[in-house]
């Protein structure tokens, strides 16, 4: 799950990591009131070449690149900061990491500028291969971390946390001369990645990024932005979390979807709905209809319960679903079983009008029991043989669907 | 031979009274595996199913001489069992539970470093070896003795594979699946390492899937280390970046997670790469072929 950089920041300062002054704001009003009580509380005005006031709107946004993309402003008297966040509330942002349609933008972080001298990077996530938590630093801040590796891999510092003694002191003064910190800024650095170990495995997280962490004009260490992603699995214990997320942010099939019991859908750019289980296959069924020329509408696993509700639900968002023009359901029963399938797509027939046909390939467990269920219940759909029949026929069908349309 | 498990194999079911476990021992029992025991804390002493229930591991092994666990227990709890299973030296403990949280599993594999005991999963569907010991929730019909060894992050996926293979009369040694968690106790190599070493192996498919960098991995351990012919697919060429595609592993998170890396290494090592999902019993029955 991901959360606001002003949610993340809050999490920080609890933890001890110093941010920038500053609060979100839901309006423009809001966003001047915030602004006039950061020059309030300011404990010294910035230097003269920034301008005194000086804040920054940052649309709050679960993207990143927002610089690029225009989600950041600057602004240099109540006034601008008041029509800054006018022009940011209530549009999308498009970024290079969101999809054409952008994500909406609702909110917006207003912060003291900060005078920054350098730029570092800071992360914190679980390392595939030692299996253990992984602290990374760079010299190199402000740049996606994935480009600092392509271009001067040297310039990223790493260290293996073992949770059976936590993070070391030691661990921290690498890192922190790694990025090129001297004096009291080493002792600084150590204390805010231990306490970025302590967010970590508190609260569950799979990602825990500063970038940049900056050191100001004076010589302080702050967190300028800050990202903090949260293991699905682990949301059942941290409710405080749970209560961080923002649907506005998601996909509106997604969120429904997950309303409706269906936690494994995610929409796809085609044309074609999938109804799959366990999640290999589902990726699999996918990627066999691009094979055969058509494009999948989305990835939907409905999982191992036997449940037909939930092949109900799953029918109800392909309704739901403009795009949506042919269905193919594929089943390889296991856990899940067959006859219970075919009883929910009958189910499912039988609540609502299916404006679109469906290809059904089943296999498995009750398999006779499930194709007796369908061919009894007389509803009209088209029966493949095996996995690469449906996604074939899913696809011709789909071209003569489009075909008649166009003509 | 196979890998893994056998007729030898001495089951005990962590979990055994719940609903899914009480489901698959039966399952497990109806193919013929030797479920000597079960583990449900408080209910230790009574009957599940035909075999006596301890209330806990070191117990049931202590009293029955098992030597492998297979464990059903919901996510909360399920490295606790873990732990009690390494703790009580099992030698082989397959985790079905999904939705572990991954710092649970770091708990877990921290805790295995210099101890006895395999983990296989968690999340995943559990080990087959065909006709001798099923240890899973995998369908028993769909698998056919022979000498294929298959490993896999998925479980679906896999009956499907295994299907096509059947259909087309190549057996199986082996079928494990690794499970589609991020952290999964054993990975590719490890499986890899055990099928170039069973002489009744003769070639493996491997069925991988976006995220992380286990295939990666596995590449390096096929060019470097495998004799035997080795099969891939990888699921997920078309899952976009960014988004959990069911299993908590499927995420592209960086450029090494996306399918074409992953298929560009496994094809430099020398696998050969399926078409498509529904082409790897061909794929496979061409390199037998060839052999």
């Amino acid at each position: 799950m991901k959360v606001h950089e002003y949610q993340a920041k809050a999490l920080l300062s609890q933890y001890g990591i110093p941010i920038p002054l500053g609060k979100v704001a839901f309006n423009p009003a809001e966003a001047r009131e915030v602004a006039a009580n950061i020059e309030e509380r300011r404990p010294s005005p910035l230097p003269t070449l920034f301008g005194k006031g000086r804040v920054v709107i940052k649309a709050q946004v679960h993207a990143g690149g927002r610089g690029k993309a225009g989600g950041i402003k600057i602004a240099n008297t109540l006034q601008e900061a008041e029509t800054a966040a006018r022009w940011l509330i209530g549009t999308r942002l498009v970024t290079h990491q969101t999809g054409p349609e952008g994500v909406p933008v609702s909110k917006v972080l207003v912060e003291e500028a900060s005078d920054v001298e350098c730029e570092l990077y800071l992360s914190l996530l679980i390392d595939g291969t030692t299996r253990l938590p992984l602290m990374m630093a760079s010299e190199a801040g402000g740049m996606e971390i994935e480009e600092v590796a392509q271009a001067t891999p040297g310039k990223i510092i790493k260290t293996n946390i073992d949770p059976a003694v936590g993070f070391q002191p030691y661990q921290g003064r690498k890192l922190a001369y790694g990025m090129n910190l001297s004096g009291g800024q080493v002792g600084e650095a150590t204390r805010l990645m231990s306490n970025l170990y302590n967010l970590f495995m508190s609260k569950d997280c799979s990602l825990a990024e500063i970038n940049p962490l900056v050191i100001t004009a004076g010589g302080r260490l702050i967190a300028l932005d800050a990202k903090l992603n949260f293991d699905d699995n682990a949301l059942f214990r941290h409710k405080d979390i749970q209560e961080l997320r923002d649907k506005e942010q998601e996909e509106p099939l997604e969120v429904q979807a997950r309303e409706w019991g269906i936690n494994n859908y995610v929409k796809m750019d085609g044309n074609i709905g999938c109804m799959v289980n366990g999640a290999g296959l589902a990726m699999a069924v996918n990627d066999l209809i691009q094979y055969c020329g058509g494009s999948a509408a989305n990835f939907l696993d409905i999982g191992t319960l036997n449940n037909t509700e939930r092949v109900v639900n799953s029918f109800k968002i392909f309704v739901a679903d403009p795009r949506v023009k042919v269905v193919l359901v594929n089943i390889f029963g296991g856990m899940a079983r067959v006859d219970v399938i075919a009883e929910g797509i009958v189910m499912a027939y039988q609540q609502m009008n299916i404006p679109f046909p469906v290809v059904i390939r089943l296999a498995g467990t009750n398999l006779e029991e499930g194709k007796r269920i369908l061919s009894k219940s007389g509803i009209s759909f088209i029966e493949a043989k095996d996995f690469y029949d449906g996604a074939y026929k899913a696809v011709q069908i789909l071209n003569q669907v489009q075909d008649k349309n166009a003509g | 031979m196979s890998i893994l498990i056998d007729e030898n194999t001495r089951l005990l079911i962590q979990g055994i009274t719940g609903s899914e476990g009480s489901f698959h021992a039966q399952r497990c029992m109806e193919y013929g595996t030797k479920v000597v025991a079960g583990v449900t804390p408080s209910k230790g002493g009574s009957k599940h199913l035909g075999a006596p229930v301890f209330n806990s591991v070191e117990r049931a092994i202590a009293e029955t001489g098992a030597n492998a666990s297979l464990m059903f227990v919901p996510p909360a709890f399920a490295a606790d069992g873990i732990l009690e299973a390494i703790d009580a030296g099992i030698p082989l403990i397959v985790c079905i539970t999904e939705g572990i949280p991954v710092l649970d599993m770091v708990k877990v594999h921290r805790y295995l470093k210099g101890k006895t005991s395999r983990l296989i999963g968690p999340n995943c569907p559990g080990v087959i070896s065909p006709g001798k010991c099923k240890a899973g929730i995998m369908v028993g019909e769909i698998h056919l003795p022979g000498n294929i060894g298959v490993v896999s992050r998925s479980g679906t996926l896999t009956y499907e594979i295994v299907s096509q293979l059947t259909t087309l009369g190549i057996g199986q040694s082996t079928c494990v699946g690794i499970g589609g968690d991020a952290l999964p106790g054993s990975t590719f190599v490890d499986i890899l390492k055990l099928f170039q070493a069973d002489k009744e192996t003769k070639a493996v498919v491997l069925i991988g899937e976006i995220g992380g960098t286990l295939e990666q991995e596995a590449a390096e351990f096929i060019k470097s280390e495998m004799t035997k012919p080795v099969v891939a697919f990888i699921s997920g060429s078309t899952a976009p970046p960014g988004k959990r595609m069911g299993h908590a592993g499927a995420i592209i998170t960086g450029s090494a997670g996306k399918a074409s890396e992953k298929i560009k290494a496994l094809s430099a090592a020398g696998a050969v790469i399926a078409a498509n999902p529904a082409e790897v019993g061909l794929t496979t029955k061409k390199v037998l072929q060839s052999l």
